[in-house]
């Protein structure tokens, strides 16, 4: 398990550096020019330069990327070319509202698709499964801004249940959760519908069945952990996906988070906090597939981390 | 049968039906039986004659939604089956009757410890509290023979073989001492010597407790070896109902008679050897040479993913195989016969010498290599898996031309037209698709397929072990007819004494990687001299129940490993020859 983890850990880090040269070359790539946004469109040609040299722009990629890698491995993210503060600052202060939203989404898609799949496969061929599907259809296929200014427009605006943005108690959580989760419901809904009809139809659950046990008994312990594999190992992927969704969600709800900071960073070509932002996420996504790999042989025993 | 008690189930005009796309049919048809105490009842047939939907039936676990009762009563005692509920029926399942599937290692749930399993059912059966379950549970492994049956309980499914797990169920099954057992080709998927330790086993627990037990099965060694009485199906029908001596001894039914005559039997392949002399007399080059062959697949462990332990499945086999000339390599699960095979065919890297036509592959590039393969063909074991589904059969027979570049797409149509002809099947059939044939028919085209490139050689790597007894004799007949008409020399790669027996002119067998034994059928079969040969000719069940046996072979113990620590190599076993080419390994 150590031996596991710790090579895990090496492969992480090799992931990490690869991402961080690949956004690095395409931000270097970008016709955008930083230093314009800095030194905005009045400013000299002069200036520009100054601003340029003072920014270590002018050097050749190599010896960018290489300054920006020792900085890296010593953890200092640079400081933000707009904000003039340490991005490390900047993530570190934003992260726990990202995380927060995180995890609620994450629980709201648990929740949701996987009791959806689940009733779906029990009642198979029934209307029930047919109108599970359908929603779980819209779910998967709704762009999420439509999904968030609905879901503001009906409980926020209309019912005055939830508030419309900000930040702060359990209440302005449920909404940005609800629109990042119900994407990832719909995906595990129909997962899960395929995965547990599978796992009915296998031998064991009918060796269950004639063991002449009850029906909660057959579905929650034989059917369920089997069901659930492919599920977990999903869960990981499904960090990446939330990455992205999170610039949208927490723009449409003023939500504090990394997202917002990076939709920012994006608009003024801010290089070193779209760089940190993305390393951030990186490490989320690698994390993410890390912990579902060692959670698996929890759930099934024949899977040994090697 | 007893008479005067009253039968413990009793199934009057059973008919089950099931739905498909053109409507209803029925794949059991007015049956009725009836099942004393005690007593075995084997319902024989081939796949398709509606035993395996009887069981379900009676435990009412027919496939739902489309499989249903459609007529009859089934009475447990007092209570007719057909009439309860689920939830009444599931106080009947599991206490009363008990089922054993036939494949142990899918039955039980892979996620949940043997404790888990054995106790959860004692546990909804029963008012015994958790602790009490659990001794119950262990004393249930102690019937079944489990050794150290308390460290069991912890264990998963995949840390047994197959052998333990179906002792497993057994033991689950008997566990609440039910009236009625039904065992659903309890043996069938377990090699013949741990199948006959099962079969004993069941014997003695029913013996014990009394149960009665219904035993399904396509094999009429088991029938011979268990049944008081037996019924014969086909087609959903009762062909035959009788005591078992009476019913091989004396079969009424045409059927009866077929599938009896078809059952192929230790003692019955003579006939064959005369013409071998003539053979051996002129001694042929051989077709392929096997010298020294190693085949080891590296298993990786540690931080660097380097090499930590070894599957030695083949540990230096030396044979040959002459035209005209049927090699049998027999061996239980995990012997090394299917990757020598593999080797052989090219499918995995080895090492040692392998000839074929004179040519030494080691020696040969990429091109030379393709080109001597051809030479070698193989006919794998599920007619049903190794054809492509998307691709008319047609195709899938030239698709061996096509690859070697042989022949114009006329030529080409004609020649596997003629094989279709020379394996029995029609020219007409080249543009159906696999799921439209039998599986008789698609071991044909495998046949036909093997043969499209002329080989020398023909790998039939448990060619015919998926197949119906009757079929599987006909696809046998197929077999040595071709390899008089085309001389070519077949490595029958098998688990099946009786078929070896019947078909082989020299038989070596396998354990552990190694050849333990090596000679002609007879001196195989008549002078069997190593122990493990002998203990693989006695495990098989005879179709005769005059000569049913009241002890199995017992194994001491389960086939060792063939996974080794890196420098950890097996023994070499030594091959000395007792006479006339009869080669036995020295005994460890």
């Amino acid at each position: 398990m150590i031996d596991y983890l710790g090579r895990r850990l090496i492969q992480s880090l090799l992931i990490l550096l690869g991402v961080s040269l690949i956004t690095f070359a395409l931000l270097y790539l970008l016709p955008a020019d930083p230093v314009r946004q800095i030194a905005g469109r009045s400013a000299t040609p002069q200036t520009v330069e100054n601003i340029r040299q003072q920014l270590g722009l002018d050097q050749p990629f190599v010896v960018q990327y290489w300054h920006y890698l020792t900085k890296l491995v010593s953890g200092d993210l640079g400081r933000s070319y707009i904000q003039r503060s340490e991005v490390t600052e900047l993530i570190v202060s934003r992260l726990p509202a990202s995380l927060l939203l995180m995890v609620g989404a994450i629980l709201c898609e648990l929740l949701i698709g996987l009791s959806m799949g689940l009733i779906a496969a029990v009642k198979r061929g029934t209307a029930t499964d047919q109108t599970l599907m359908v929603a779980s259809f819209v779910g998967v296929s709704a762009p999420q801004f439509v999904v968030g200014l609905l879901l503001l427009y009906v409980f926020a605006v209309r019912l005055s249940w939830f508030p419309i943005g900000g930040y702060g108690t359990w209440r302005h959580l449920v909404l940005p959760s609800l629109t990042m989760g119900i994407l990832g419901a719909g995906w595990y809904a129909r997962m899960m519908r395929s995965s547990m009809i599978d796992v009915l139809r296998q031998d064991y659950v009918r060796t269950a069945r004639a063991k002449g046990l009850a029906r909660s008994a057959i579905i929650f312990r034989h059917a369920l952990p089997n069901a659930i594999l492919p599920v977990i190992a999903m869960i990981g992927i499904d960090i990446g996906i939330f990455m992205g969704g999170i610039v949208v969600v927490e723009s449409v709800f003023g939500w504090p988070g990394i997202g917002q900071l990076a939709w920012q960073a994006i608009q003024r070509v801010d290089i070193p906090i779209i760089m940190g932002v993305t390393l951030v996420s990186a490490f989320a996504i690698v994390l993410g597939n890390l912990l579902a790999d060692v959670i698996a042989p929890f759930i099934d025993p024949r899977i040994k981390l090697r | 049968m007893t008479g005067e008690t009253n039968p413990v189930l009793d199934i009057a005009s059973l008919s089950v039906s099931v739905r498909g796309e053109d409507g209803e049919r029925e794949v059991v048809s007015n049956l009725s039986l009836t099942l004393a105490r005690g007593e075995t009842l084997c319902i024989a047939g081939e796949s398709g004659s509606g035993k395996s939907m009887t069981a379900l039936a009676i435990m009412q676990l027919l496939p739902q939604p489309a499989a249903r009762i459609s007529s009859g009563k089934i009475h447990l005692g007092d209570t007719d089956l057909a009439t309860l509920d689920e939830r009444q029926m599931r106080r009947i399942r599991g206490d009363r009757i008990a089922m054993i599937f036939q494949e142990p290692m899918t039955s039980l749930n892979p996620v949940l410890s043997i404790g888990r399993q054995l106790t959860e059912s004692i546990e909804a059966h029963t008012s015994l509290s958790q602790a009490e379950a659990r001794q119950h549970a262990i004393e249930a492994l102690k019937a079944v023979r489990i050794s150290e049956a308390e460290s069991r309980l912890k264990q998963f499914p995949h840390e047994l073989s197959g052998g333990m797990r179906q002792r497993v169920m057994i033991a689950m099954a008997l566990a609440l001492e039910p009236d009625v057992l039904i065992a659903d080709e309890p043996t069938t998927a377990l090699d013949v010597t741990v199948q006959g330790e099962v079969l004993e086993l069941l014997r003695d627990l029913q013996r014990q407790h009394g149960t009665s037990v219904i035993l399904i099965t396509h094999d009429m060694g088991v029938v011979a070896e268990m049944a008081d009485r037996v019924i014969i199906m086909r087609h959903g029908r009762m062909v035959e109902e009788g005591k078992t001596a009476d019913i091989f001894a004396r079969p009424q039914a045409d059927y009866t008679c077929e599938l009896l005559a078809a059952v192929p039997r230790i003692g019955s392949g003579v006939g064959r050897q005369k013409s071998r002399d003539v053979l051996e007399a002129s001694k042929p080059a051989n077709v392929a040479e096997v010298n020294g062959l190693h085949v080891r697949f590296d298993l990786r462990g540690g931080i660097f993913g380097q090499v930590t332990r070894r599957v030695h499945a083949v540990e230096g086999v030396s044979f040959s195989i002459a035209p005209n000339e049927t090699l049998a390599l027999v061996g239980e699960s995990g012997c090394g016969k299917s990757t020598t095979a593999k080797a052989l065919a090219g499918l995995v890297p080895y090492s040692g010498d392998i000839v074929i036509g004179g040519r030494n592959l080691s020696g040969l590039g990429r091109v030379e290599r393709k080109a001597v393969r051809r030479d070698v063909q193989m006919i794998f074991q599920d007619p049903f898996a190794s054809l492509d589904p998307r691709m008319r059969v047609g195709d899938l027979v030239a698709e061996p031309l096509v690859i070697h570049g042989i022949a114009s797409k006329d030529e080409r149509r004609d020649r596997v037209a003629a094989l279709f002809e020379r394996v029995g099947l029609s020219a007409d059939q080249m543009e159906l698709y696999p799921h439209e044939f039998s599986g008789g028919q698609r071991q044909r085209v495998c046949i036909a397929r093997a043969l499209a490139l002329r080989p020398k050689l023909i790998i039939a790597d448990e060619s015919v072990s998926a197949l119906d007894v009757s079929v599987q004799a006909r696809v046998l007949d197929l077999l040595k007819e071709l390899q008089r008409e085309f001389g070519v020399a077949y490595l029958f790669i098998s688990h099946d004494m009786a078929v070896v027996e019947n078909i082989s002119d020299r038989v070596a067998v396998m354990y552990l990687g190694q050849i333990v034994e090596m000679g002609t059928r007879d001196q195989v079969f008549s002078n069997p001299r190593h122990p493990y040969t002998r203990r693989l000719i006695e495990a098989v069940p005879v179709p005769d129940p005059a000569q049913r046996r009241t002890r199995f072979a017992r194994l001491d113990q389960e086939i060792p490993s063939a996974t080794r620590k890196i420098g950890e190599a097996p023994l070499k076993l030594a091959l000395n020859d007792v006479g006339n080419g009869h080669l036995v390994a020295a005994e460890s």
